[in-house]
């Protein structure tokens, strides 16, 4: 009797493309994360009767097993935040690729100027007094209008961008508009430089402290192998991961739901077809710059709020490893970028955190940049697809 | 009547029918040189008088004159003023040495981007390998395999003698090829545009392992850099009867120190024409055509019999053979290797030295590699530093009646280098996407397709030709 | 065909144009090199402030024998290439009598080499790396102390608190590393267990490298580099439950750490920093320096301004002397290097000054400080926790 009203509710097509995201997004955090404990946890094992654990011993005063079991929580729960993250930006890198076959270098200084439009926002209510004995609901809406602003601005620079720099060499030959972004993200790194170094003379910014973002949620206390296990997690951190997922449902959304999102995916399966049908490209490759720069600067804000710290080049890394998130779950396919995200932010974080106990300090979170580049080169060669990309002809 | 009608255009072609009469420009050539040469002697710390002496380079690329007159000259410019300018002012030795240092980077470049398209974004990756080979048989590294870096005794002595150098400058081109191979084998089937975000993941790896790799070995003594690195020894006998024929000619003793850099200049020098002949040649032949080809139209090229793996793995061995050369040159004329002069950014430095003077075309590429070394090194330094000078005094810009005091040190031009190489890459690429100098090859087929349409090839308009092939 | 001709033309209208000489007779130069951009800017232009602040001071005695005092400031965006090549410009320079500079000690030594090989003095404000003088060059001198006296310090001072066991970060550049290396060093002699000894160039997100910090427990950590990477790091360290002493080194001294950090830092065990150059009210002498610098750049002065003020009047002290035994003629360089090494008891607004044969402070000043207020506006009230006179090692 329920059932029917309920599958009637789902069949509803806005409805469905709302919800299906969360379906995935929940099935894929918990199936990697479980995968990559399970793997870890087997390392770990492996490694207990070897000198590495002497090692945890002799440093950590617990045994390897109980030593990577006491970190676990922590770092499932730092990989997924950093992998909402990449997978916000990746979705940008994702877009442009599917519309217009194209690597848009400079996404990593659209996140840029997300990152630093909404910190100066926030810098500037700061110094107005704005934020001194704030109730916690205030604090939450300036937040909110800070990732709102960052956006605006990033979505604006993105399209700005592909009308300036891009539009015109629409249609050459492959490299030629990839050079040109390269310039746009080396013009954009100083641009920010210059701008921010102007007032102060600095060109990093600091997340002001406000609200309670920096305090912890407890979920729970249990014991495991006679140590206490603290399961708990930074309220920025909850932030992060909601505003990605409720970013990730609109995105589905306007893509798969709406009329532009349809006129869209008509222009990322053929230009000329599309066109003739009347729709016109400018201006979807207008939106998809304007979507994926502002979820690249909804993205920028969040990092700054998670890491505290941002600088010009503070997309660089981030971009990059967005992108190859973005290959590694089919680039062109929104659900791979996610899933993607998901799976490099999840390894990267084991990589750093374990590398260091299991090599007993010979090498540590620095090789975590060529983890990422070692997983793009061989999904690349192997997969070239992607996780969740169809085999496509390569076009001309 | 014909040149009076289309006026500006033929007013040109008059000057240049002018310029290259008869005698003339071999008059005009050797004058010009002349008189830069004489400016520089007499100013030599006068930026504008060095810029002309550099300049002359270009007049005499340009006029037209006899070729072994043209090579002639070029030699007394380059083995004979510029030894001598360079010693009384070192700093330009410092400059144009390191435009033929970059200059070759680039000609290696342009073989991987120019000849065959593929776009190499960590190309500085086969330079570090380079100076860090030489850095690390070259100094004492190799009895501080167990030292913490930072602590090692002094006293070491050195693992191989100093004229190893010249072993190791070829093993640099060796070692570099080989890393080439071995990142090709795998990366070279892969399109365009993932190609180069995989290679500038690649030059990271580099560079971060030779930042991570002082322990558990300490091979590359992390962050700290590997210091004093060996130079080739200079016979003593030869020192003193150059010092005999210099002295008087700079116009004062010349130390040691500078007769390094004059070798290095020279040594530059000797690989760059090597490197030039090498690519000249290369692009004429079978391979060069190949590359080409499949510039071009992989499927095309694939179809006509062309081993696409092994012709895209040449090129970018040869490509990386130049870089680990200059990297080994590098270390020695340095004597001090780190990681932080192997970044991205030298990559793209390197890049747009090539998309600015001409994808494909060598005196192109080597024009870019000047221009951005000048640039870098000599126009955005003398303008800050110029600045400084104002900032100063107490003059004031008229008009708006603003104290220079009063201008901020952020706007420094110094600091927007990264700025400048982005407007660089993306000016070119809308403007004039084959460069200042424009290869043979692609302004052959450029002029007969414009011909043909009667109207001016623009990237969009030929790729909208492409497209609608592929449609 | 009409470009080109056109761009022979242009070049020899160029040619025709007159090119000035400028008169080179009668002036003198002191350069200055150190980050005038980039992430340690901050410091690195107080660094030449307060040399332009000496200069504009102290250049009375060089006019009155007739000579131009200039300054030229260069930038070495804390990168060695970019010092390298400023350093060649420098030397062939001829009126440029002596060089104050750089920040970084992985700048410094490369480009030391060429003020080496022309016989420039070189006095650096706040190379603290040993390399930078155990080369044992006549020209570089410092009037800073060394890290392997300021990392042992550090080390001695937390084992003098009692703590056990130590981590040890550092920021992977040879400053910082170098620091934590000696750090590590005096600890283990001293007993402590140091349980991990880890670099990174993460700026940001230490999520990763924090997960083995964090379940080491250790008493303290030490972090060798600069601010604005370090205090981030203990941020996040407190923000995932560090309670113990957090220590670090001269390259934390700025009142923008604490405005990255927040009051957490000072929670647990507190907060504290070594440093060859004390806040610059602790020096005799200095008060008239403080409101000098205040009135010409608008802002307190940072660490180390006070010391690139001392490195410049011990320029001009030397090439005035050197002028002096010229015949007040344009002294050579070798003679102005050798002239500031000589110098004796100059009193600097830093203390006496005297060089031992390396190069080195023959006493040198090093503080432990102690973070006390999360008020970025009085991080000169600071606690000094400890002065130490100390010569360096043999």
């Amino acid at each position: 009797m329920i059932a029917v009203p309920i599958r009637r509710f789902y069949q509803n097509p806005s409805i469905r493309e709302l919800i299906r995201p969360l379906g995935q997004i929940i099935s894929f955090s918990a199936a990697s994360s479980v995968v990559l404990s399970l793997l870890i946890l087997l390392v770990a094992l492996v490694l207990r009767g070897t000198a590495v654990n002497e090692y945890a011993l002799s440093h950590y005063q617990v045994d390897i097993l109980t030593l990577t079991l006491k970190n676990l929580p922590q770092v499932l729960i730092d990989g997924i935040t950093l992998g909402f993250v990449y997978a916000a930006i990746a979705l940008g890198y994702t877009m442009v690729y599917g519309v217009l076959e194209f690597i848009n270098f400079a996404h990593s200084e659209i996140f840029a100027i997300g990152a630093f439009v909404g910190v100066e926002v926030l810098i500037a209510m700061n110094n107005a007094g704005v934020f001194t004995g704030i109730s916690l609901w205030a604090a939450y809406g300036f937040l909110i209008i800070a990732i709102l602003v960052g956006m605006v601005a990033a979505g604006g620079t993105a399209v700005l961008m592909e009308i300036v720099a891009y539009r015109p060499l629409r249609g050459a030959p492959r490299l030629v508009p990839l050079i040109s972004a390269i310039g746009v993200s080396f013009f954009l790194q100083d641009l920010i430089r210059l701008v921010e170094s102007l007032t102060t003379g600095q060109f990093h910014r600091i997340f002001p402290t406000f609200g309670n973002f920096d305090k912890r949620l407890l979920i729970s206390n249990f014991d495991i192998a006679g140590t206490t296990l603290e399961l708990n997690i930074q309220f920025k951190s909850i932030i992060v991961i909601i505003a990605a997922v409720v970013m990730l449902m609109l995105l589905n959304y306007i893509v798969n739901a709406t009329k532009i999102g349809t006129a869209i995916r008509a222009v990322a399966q053929d230009r000329a077809s599309a066109s003739l049908m009347g729709i016109n490209i400018n201006l979807c490759v207008v939106v998809t710059f304007l979507i994926g720069g502002a979820l690249g600067g909804a993205a920028g804000v969040l990092y700054a709020l998670k890491f505290t710290r941002i600088d010009p080049f503070v997309g660089f890394f981030p971009g990059l490893k967005a992108f190859t998130a973005a290959v590694l779950g089919g680039i062109g396919n929104l659900t791979g970028a996610l899933l993607g995200g998901l799976v490099l932010g999840l390894l990267e974080t084991f990589a750093g955190s374990y590398l260091y106990i299991f090599t007993m300090g010979a090498a540590g979170a620095e090789y975590k940049d060529i983890l990422a580049f070692a997983i793009l080169i061989i999904v690349l060669i192997f997969r070239p697809s992607g996780l969740l990309g169809e085999q496509v002809g390569q076009k001309a | 009547m014909a040149a009076i009608k289309s006026g500006k255009a033929s007013a040109s072609s008059i000057v240049n029918n002018f310029l290259n009469q008869g005698k003339r420009p071999y008059f005009l050539a050797s004058v010009y040189l002349a008189l830069g040469t004489l400016l520089v002697y007499f100013n030599p710390l006068n930026m504008a008088s060095f810029f002309f002496l550099l300049s002359s380079a270009f007049v005499i690329y340009k006029l037209q004159m006899h070729g072994g007159f043209k090579l002639a000259i070029t030699a007394v410019a380059l083995l004979i003023i510029v030894p001598i300018i360079g010693i009384r002012n070192i700093f330009y030795l410092e400059v144009i040495f390191q435009i033929s240092v970059f200059a070759a980077l680039a000609l290696g470049l342009n073989v991987v981007v120019g000849f065959a398209g593929l776009l190499d974004l960590g190309y500085v990756a086969f330079y570090a390998v380079g100076a860090y080979l030489w850095a690390f048989f070259g100094s004492q590294q190799m009895f501080l395999l167990a030292e913490i870096p930072g602590t090692a005794p002094s006293g070491t002595p050195f693992f191989l003698p100093a004229d190893m150098f010249y072993l190791f400058a070829f093993l640099g081109i060796v070692v570099a090829a080989l890393t080439g191979i071995l990142l090709g084998l795998p990366v070279l089937r892969l399109r365009g545009d993932y190609l180069a975000v995989v290679t500038l993941g690649f030059g990271e790896v580099i560079r971060v392992l030779a930042n991570n790799l002082d322990k558990p070995l300490n091979i590359t003594n992390g962050p700290q850099g590997i210091t004093p690195i060996q130079r080739p020894t200079l016979p003593e006998g030869l020192l003193n009867s150059l010092r005999v024929l210099m002295d008087p000619l700079v116009g004062r003793d010349v130390s040691q120190g500078e007769f390094y850099n004059l070798f290095f200049y020279l040594l530059a020098l000797l690989v760059i024409i090597f490197v030039i002949i090498v690519v000249r040649r290369l692009d004429d032949s079978k391979i060069g055509r190949a590359l080409t080809a499949i510039r071009e139209d992989e499927t095309a090229a694939v179809s006509m019999g062309i081993p696409l793996t092994r012709m895209k793995l040449t090129a970018f061995a040869v490509g990386a053979s130049f870089a680990g050369i200059m990297g080994v040159m590098f270390a020695a004329n340095r004597t001090f290797v780190s990681p932080e002069s192997f970044s991205f950014m030298q990559s793209i430095g390197v890049l747009t030295m090539v998309i600015l003077g001409g994808i494909g075309s060598i005196p192109g590429v080597i024009l870019g590699a000047a221009v951005v070394i000048i640039l870098n090194l000599q126009v955005l330094q003398g303008l800050s530093l110029y600045l400084s000078q104002l900032r100063q005094s107490e003059a004031v810009i008229p008009i708006i009646d603003f104290a220079w005091k009063n201008l901020s040190t952020q706007l420094d031009p110094a600091k927007y280098q990264r700025m400048l190489f982005g407007i660089i890459l993306i000016l070119m690429m809308i403007y004039r996407p084959a460069g200042l100098i424009p290869a043979a090859r692609r302004k052959r087929e450029l002029s007969t397709r414009s011909k043909d349409k009667k109207k001016p090839i623009t990237p969009s308009s030929t790729a909208a030709e492409a497209d609608h092939g592929a449609a | 065909m009409m470009k080109k001709t056109l761009t022979v033309v242009l070049l020899l209208a160029v040619a025709l144009i007159p090119v000035a000489v400028l008169a080179q007779g009668g002036t003198i130069k002191i350069a200055t090199q150190s980050p005038l951009s980039g992430g340690q800017s901050a410091i690195g232009v107080d660094i030449k402030n307060g040399a332009e602040l000496a200069l504009e001071q102290l250049k009375a005695p060089l006019e009155k024998m007739g000579f131009k005092v200039e300054l030229a400031p260069y930038d070495d965006q804390a990168n060695p290439d970019n010092g390298v090549a400023n350093s060649k410009n420098i030397v062939a320079d001829p009126t440029i009598l002596a060089v104050v500079g750089h920040y970084n000690s992985g700048v410094q030594i490369p480009s030391s080499e060429n003020y080496h090989s022309a016989n420039l003095a070189n006095v650096s404000p706040a190379n603290t790396n040993p390399k930078v003088t155990d080369r044992g060059y006549a020209e570089v001198s410092r009037i800073v102390g060394r890290d392997d006296v300021q990392g042992v310090v550090a080390a001695q001072f937390v084992h003098s608190k009692g703590m056990k066991s130590a981590y040890v970060l550092h920021d992977k550049t040879a400053y910082g590393q170098g620091i934590a290396t000696f750090f590590q060093q005096e600890a283990k002699k001293l007993g402590m267990k140091v349980q991990g000894f880890e670099g990174t160039e993460e700026k940001a997100n230490f999520d990763a490298i924090l997960a083995p910090v964090i379940a080491a427990k250790s008493d303290v950590i030490f972090f060798g580099g600069i601010y604005d990477q370090a205090s981030v790091f203990f941020k996040q360290a407190r923000e995932k439950g560090y309670k113990g002493m957090f220590i670090s080194d001269d390259g934390y001294d700025s009142p923008e750490a604490v405005s990255i950090g927040g009051p957490a830092l000072l929670e647990g065990g507190g907060l504290y920093y070594t440093t060859v150059a004390g806040p610059a009210k602790l020096y005799p002498g200095t008060a008239k320096f403080q409101t000098d610098f205040k009135a010409k750049y608008g802002a307190d002065p940072r660490p180390f301004a006070a010391q690139g003020y001392d490195s410049m009047a011990i320029c001009l002290k030397g090439i005035e002397e050197a002028a002096k035994a010229a015949g007040n003629k344009l002294p050579a360089r070798k003679d102005v290097a050798a002239a500031v090494r000589k110098l004796k008891d100059f009193n600097g607004i830093t203390g006496k000054i005297n060089f031992n044969e390396k190069g080195d402070l023959t006493v040198a000043k090093y503080f432990v400080i102690q973070v006390i207020s999360p008020d970025p506006a009085k991080w000169n009230d600071n606690k000094i926790d400890k002065t130490l006179d100390i010569a360096p090692p043999k």
